[in-house]
This record gives structure tokens, sequence and C-alpha cells, in this order.
């Protein structure tokens, strides 16, 4: 939700899906489905988008983890980025297409996927950081 | 410690359940306003997040602010007091015009003009869609805003209040591709409509024939014909012009006055209480029932 500079705002990275991603992924017992759909909810309130849109995106991608969490958490770091990678990118195009229904395309549909890019060069930190954060608390 | 290999047989029937609810949001969302209300209870709800997310500009302005030197500080206070002094010699002779306006409207029977209040909002500084042209303001239906409220800034016109909550509202910025406000140009008259890019620099005229007599650096403003804005703000400076012989029309591009993306600070213009309360019988009166969705 950070605000940054006119040019860089559609290369921004979905901050919110990449931390969801990884608490579905780490702690899928606590991180449920219902909860990720509550997030998206809040993330479709604060940006104005039509209800439901980043909820419906969220769910999908929380269901593909909880049932293959087991695969995803042993991979090794940059095979999981490439699989969050994927994540972000159905989770996108979901967006797009709800933007599309309701005709509020943007001009340039590629670029809509840049923040996906950037997930993927920005999963490790994230894991790394969400990891020790969850190890001081130890959060199972 | 649960089973390693443990599956339990709700995740379908729950993601199916979730699916189902989201789409239906989205298109109840889409189709009607009944959300509108549960829309703005939540974005009540995350106010204080919102409040959290915009102390770190908040914080950086006041630091700024306080950073500044001495001679830094008269010299905004002596470009502010000549600036003030320019302002007040204008005032004078637009207080004649006002009055002699006044007059020759009596004389031709017309209605007065109306003078509109105004409600000073500052702009939370959070990132939304990035495909949208939408700010957030911090004024809410606490302070009187109203769905339709027309967003100026110093120089022109920003745009329209498209959702409200008890604390906060959304803003719809003319430059947004599912905005378009009713435009005239100064120099002749000629009527059009503005429409958003999408890009925050650029409005382009629709419906202007290929011979309209349209200049690069002619001024538009606002004609008050849709009934949401008022009349004579300035909206926008054409600067670009195409002909494309196959089109029936021209394509002509403006840059919007108003400083889209560089405002802090955003006036809030309350056009309909002054109406209700107003005895004139203005052109716009009836026209001003609170159109909401003029826009989509």
């Amino acid at each position: 939700m950070l605000p940054l500079p006119d040019w860089a705002r559609p290369f921004r990275p979905d901050w919110v899906t990449l931390v969801a991603i990884y608490w579905a992924m780490a702690t899928p017992r606590l991180f449920g489905m219902a909860f990720a759909w509550i997030v998206g909810l809040i993330l479709d309130v604060s940006q104005g988008t039509l209800l439901g849109q980043h909820a419906l995106g969220l769910v999908l991608i929380t269901y593909i983890i909880t049932l293959q969490y087991q695969r995803i958490r042993i991979a090794p770091l940059g095979q999981q980025a490439l699989i969050v990678t994927a994540l972000l990118i159905l989770k996108q195009t979901i967006v797009l297409w709800a933007n599309g229904l309701v005709n509020r395309l943007p001009e340039h549909p590629l670029i809509f996927y840049a923040p996906c890019l950037f997930g993927l060069f920005l999963w490790p930190w994230i894991f790394i950081i969400l990891r020790d954060i969850r190890r001081r608390f130890s959060i199972t | 410690m649960e089973s390693l290999f443990q599956r339990s047989a709700g995740y379908n029937l729950k993601l199916a359940f979730l699916c189902i609810l989201s789409i239906t949001l989205m298109t109840v969302d889409h189709r009607f306003n009944h959300l509108r209300f549960i829309r703005s209870l939540l974005s009540d709800a995350i106010y204080p997040i919102e409040y959290l997310v915009n102390i770190p500009s908040t914080v950086m302005d006041t630091v700024a602010e306080n950073a500044k030197t001495q001679t830094m500080l008269r010299h905004q206070v002596e470009r502010l007091q000549s600036e003030n002094q320019a302002f007040k010699v204008q005032q004078q002779r637009m207080d004649m015009l006002i009055a002699e306006n006044k007059r020759l409207r009596q004389l031709l029977g017309s209605a007065e003009r109306l003078q509109h209040q105004v409600l000073i909002a500052e702009l939370l500084s959070i990132d939304l869609d990035p495909f949208r042209q939408q700010v957030r303001v911090n004024k809410g239906t606490s302070s009187g805003v109203y769905i339709g409220q027309p967003v100026i800034d110093a120089s022109g016109i920003m745009g329209q209040i498209t959702e409200v909550s008890s604390l906060s509202s959304m803003a719809l910025l003319i430059s947004d591709p599912s905005h378009a406000i009713p435009v005239e140009l100064v120099r002749n008259g000629l009527r059009s409509i503005a429409e958003g890019t999408g890009q925050s620099d650029q409005l382009s005229l629709l419906y202007l024939p290929q011979n309209a007599d349209v200049r690069v650096g002619d001024r538009i403003i606002s004609s008050g014909l849709g009934g949401i804005f008022p009349r004579g703000y300035p909206v926008a400076v054409i600067h670009e012009i195409q002909y494309p012989p196959a089109q029936p029309f021209a394509m002509v591009y403006a840059r919007p006055t108003a400083l889209l993306d560089r405002s802090r600070e955003v006036l809030l213009i309350a056009v309909q209480k002054k109406l209700s309360a107003a005895e004139t019988e203005s052109p716009e009166k009836t026209r001003l029932a609170p159109k909401v969705d003029a826009v989509d």
C-alpha cells in the first residue's frame, strides 16, 4: 500500500499476495482459504476495485497451495520463486478478467503482468524475512 | 500433530463456496448499488490501517518543513505576501465585476450565478489500483461529503467523489478512462466531452468534427451541463490535434490544468447544499439530482 512515484506504479509488486502465499505455504492450518478471502476483500475495498476480484484470486491461489504445500515447501528457493510467479500470474489473470468483464482494461495488458516478474526476484527475500519472523515467534 | 497425509474433503467444497461468493459479490457490485453500505463499512474498518500507512509520508513532510532554514522561510513569506497583494488587487476588480454582472443579469431577467462553498481535504497517500485513476481523500460523510461531489485543486477540476464512508472517501479523477466531463472552449463556447485516457496528463475531447474551430493552446472549462460539475471551472488546455483522414471526428488531446498526480490538498465544492438553500431559478437546479452513475 506504500505510495510509489508515478512511473513505478504499474510495476509495484503485489506485496499482499506474496505475503499471503508465504503464510498459506508455511502455516496452512492457520492461513486457510476463508482467511485469504477476507484479506482479498480488504484489498478490494482499499484499492477501490470491484468487490471480490482480489478475493477470488487469493482464494484460488490458497486452494492450490493448500493441496500442494508439502511439495512447494521442500523445493529449492529458485524453483519456489518460479512456482510463486506462476501463482501470481494466475491471480493477475483473474483480476484482468474481472477488469475486462466490466470494461476497465488497462491500455497495455502486458504491463499488467510486470508485478509477477518482480515477484520472481522478490520471493527469496520475502521468504527469508518471513521465515525468520516465523521462527522468532515460533508460529507453526 | 496432525497426520502428514491428511486431506480434508472440505477443501473443494470450500473453494466452490468462496468462488461463487466472490463472483456473486462482483456481479452485485457491478450491476447494483446495494453494496455501497458494506463497502463504506469496510473502508471505515480499514481506515486505521490507511492512517498508519499515511504516517511515514506525513512525518517526512513535517521533517522537511522543520528543516527549512530561516532564509528559505523568509523568501517564502515574501513570495506569499506579494502573491497576496496581487490577488487583493485582482479581487478589487472582481468585486466590481461581480456587482456589474449581477446587475446585468437582473436586467436580463436571468438567474444569478451561485457562489460555491468549499471544504478543504487532504489526500491520503495510499497506493490504489494502479490501473484506475483514483485518489482517497481524508474527509467523509461526517464532514458532509456526498457522492458526485466535484473535487478541484487550486488550478482546476480534479474529479468527483464516487464512494463515501464516514471518515474517508474515494474520488475518481477526470483522467480515468471511465470518466467523462462535459466541457466547453473558453474562446468560442464550443461544447464537447472530455474523456479520461488513463494517463494523468491527458484527456481526449470527443465528437469534435474535423472542421471544428479548435486550436492548440485553447483553454477548456466545465460547461455545467452534466449537472455534477459547476460551470466555469478550468479543466484542461488543448495540446495536440490530429485529423485522421478516415474518421468523421478530429482527435483532440488536452492536458488537465489540475495537478492530478501532485496535489496534496484538494477542495470539495458543495453544490447541492447551496442549491437547495438558494431560491434562484437556476437552469442547473433541476438537473442537479445526484446522478451518481453518470460517469460509468
